[in-house]
C-alpha cells in the first residue's frame, strides 16, 4: 500500500503521519499546490493549522488544488483519513457530515484519551476487536463535533459513528461523545484524536496503529477484488 | 459598493465564547445583559452585490453552524472602511 500524506502551509503533523503509515507500507508527501496523487492507494489529510486557520478552521484548505484531487479520489471510493485539522477540512469540503466547533472550555487541550470503537466493520477500524478501547492523544482547540440532531440519528443508525470518547473522556463537548465518523459510503473517515502519535509503546501507546493496519488490510482486500 | 457581512453562531448551538463574555460583563457590574453571542464581521467592496449570498454560502460562512446577514450600503464610499 502507498499512502499519500497531504501537506498544506501550516500543516504540522504530516511527518508523524508519514512515519505511522510507513509502518504498514510506502508513503509520499502530497503538496497542496499539486494535483498529482502519484498513484497512492490511500490518503491522509493530517493535523496542523492549514492556512493559519484563517476565516474558519479548514475553510481555506478545502480550495487547494490537491483537495480537488483528494475529493475526486474519495468520490471514486478511495480511502481518505482526516486527522484533527484534516477532519475539519473534510467537513468543510463536504466529504464528511457535520462541523467542528471550538471546545466548550475554549482552551487548547492536549492529553491522552480513551476511545471506544463503536464500529469495527469499517476500512479504518477493522483491525480492532469488537468492543475495543484505544488510548490515543488529542490536541486541539476546535474539536467539538456538531451536526443537527437528525443527522446524528442517521449517522448512529448507519454505523457511521466509529469512535466515541469513553465515558468521562469527552474533552471538548462533542455531541454524543463523537470522536470519529465515516461518510455514508464508508471510505472517508475523520477523527479528532491523533492515531499517528500513538504508534510506539515508547510514547505510551501503540493503539493508533490499529487504524493504519485497518487501512492496509482494506486496500489489500480491495486490490484482490479489483 | 461597500458591504458588511455579519456572521454569528446559530442560535441553537452552544456559544461558549458568548457565555464567557456575558459572565465577564456581569463580573464587571454590568447587570441585565443576556443572550450574548460573539461572531465575525467581514467588510468588502464588491462590484456585483448579487454575488454576496453565494460568497457567504460557499466560503464566508458555514451555513451548517453559522447565520449570516448581509448589510449593504449602496451610498457607502468603497474606499473608506
Amino acid at each position: 500500500m502507498k499512502t499519500g500524506v497531504v501537506r498544506f502551509p501550516g500543516t504540522c503533523d504530516e511527518v508523524d503521519a508519514q512515519l505511522a503509515a510507513a509502518m504498514v507500507g510506502d508513503t509520499v508527501i502530497l503538496w497542496h499546490g499539486d494535483r498529482d496523487l502519484q498513484g497512492v492507494d490511500a490518503i491522509i489529510v493530517p493535523g496542523g493549522f492549514s492556512y493559519g486557520d484563517h476565516l474558519r478552521v479548514g475553510a481555506i484548505a478545502r480550495f487547494a488544488p490537491m483537495m480537488e484531487s483528494v475529493a475526486a479520489f474519495a468520490r471514486d471510493g478511495g480511502p481518505v483519513l482526516g486527522i484533527c485539522n484534516g477532519f475539519q477540512i473534510l467537513c468543510e469540503a463536504g466529504l464528511l457530515p457535520g462541523a467542528l466547533l471550538p471546545n466548550v472550555s475554549l482552551r487548547f487541550i492536549c492529553r491522552q484519551v480513551d476511545l471506544d470503537v463503536a464500529n469495527t466493520a469499517t476500512a479504518f477500524t477493522r483491525a480492532c476487536v469488537p468492543g475495543a478501547k484505544l488510548s490515543i492523544p488529542i490536541k486541539h482547540t476546535t474539536g467539538r463535533y456538531y451536526a443537527p440532531e437528525a443527522t446524528l440519528d442517521a449517522l448512529e443508525a448507519d454505523g457511521q459513528v466509529i469512535l466515541r470518547y469513553a465515558p468521562g473522556h469527552n474533552p471538548n463537548g462533542s455531541q454524543r461523545d463523537i470522536a470519529g465518523v465515516i461518510n455514508d459510503r464508508g471510505n472517508v473517515c475523520g477523527l479528532m484524536p491523533h492515531p499517528e502519535h500513538a504508534v510506539d509503546d515508547l510514547t505510551g501507546s501503540s493503539d493508533g496503529l490499529r487504524l493504519f493496519e485497518s487501512m492496509r488490510d482494506h486496500v489489500a482486500d480491495a486490490s484482490v477484488v479489483a | 459598493m461597500r458591504a458588511r457581512i455579519l456572521i454569528r453562531p446559530k442560535a441553537a448551538i452552544l456559544d461558549p465564547q458568548g457565555q464567557t463574555v456575558q459572565r465577564a460583563l456581569a463580573a464587571l457590574g454590568f447587570d441585565g445583559v443576556a443572550n450574548v453571542h460573539v461572531g465575525r464581521l467581514i467588510e468588502l467592496d464588491v462590484d456585483d452585490p448579487a454575488q454576496l449570498e453565494a460568497m457567504c454560502e460557499t466560503l464566508l460562512a458555514n451555513p451548517l453552524i453559522e447565520e449570516y446577514e448581509i448589510v449593504s450600503d449602496p451610498s457607502g464610499d468603497p474606499t473608506t472602511p
